[in-house]
């Protein structure tokens, strides 16, 4: 599958991009943070992170599905 | 019509506030949300503010809706800044017109934390001593 996966705030910073499209062999979308974790070193465990997929927010059970665009969204901070 | 925004520019917010008119509305409540000099002790120069915009407005109008739902209120509206912010800046405002006061102050109080804890969108502080830092919405750092 190919995804289309969106950074933002510490985990852009950590990644040096705000996107990148992987190739991958995984449907679970918590196996698929746990890839970019070890390629990129994040430091938030995926219990800290809220997952969007296409525009929406997702449960984590969710399967992905081939060309989604997915985001790991580090805990909120506006206001 | 959108009634959440997130605006790279300056927020006029008497622009705002007069587009809440309405013959009916016998209140309006704003909140204003500030750029703060200083967070857990430490100065503060400047801020980054980072949204998820697709996903930001749509949350943002989701909170907005349950707000008209749960409050007997005429309108609301927010629009909150991205992009870098200086000390004293309008980070984010929130307007509700209602027919009566109360209605009107709870609605506020209500959109302003709801955005607060939902919406996609991260501050970054940068420190007088050169630091910078994501926050929690607590205001506490991201360990990095």
């Amino acid at each position: 599958m190919n995804y289309r996966i969106l950074y933002f705030a510490s985990l852009r910073d950590a990644a040096g991009r705000d996107a990148e499209s992987v190739a991958s062999d995984t449907h679970d979308a918590r196996e698929l943070y746990a890839q970019r974790q070890r390629e990129h070193g994040f430091v938030l465990a995926a219990d800290r992170l809220r997952v969007a997929v296409n525009g929406e927010f997702a449960a984590w059970n969710r399967p992905l599905a081939d060309g989604d665009e997915i985001a790991f969204l580090p805990p909120v901070s506006g206001g | 019509m959108m009634r959440f925004e997130l605006s790279d520019a300056c927020i006029d917010a008497s622009a705002l506030s007069r587009a809440l008119a309405d013959a009916g509305a016998g209140a309006c409540v704003t909140f204003e949300g500030w750029v703060r000099n200083k967070n857990a002790g430490r100065a503060v120069h400047r801020l980054d503010y980072q949204a998820y915009g697709a996903l930001a407005a749509k949350e943002g109008e989701a909170i907005l809706a349950e707000a008209r739902d749960k409050f007997p209120i005429i309108d609301a509206r927010c629009v909150h800044r991205v992009g870098s912010l200086a000390i004293g800046e309008l980070a984010v405002w929130v307007g509700i017109s209602a027919a009566h006061r109360d209605a009107a102050f709870a609605a506020t109080r209500f959109v302003i934390d709801e955005v607060k804890k939902r919406v996609p969108i991260w501050k970054n502080e940068h420190y007088a001593d050169g630091e910078s830092g994501w926050l929690h919405p607590d205001n506490t750092p991201v360990a990095t």
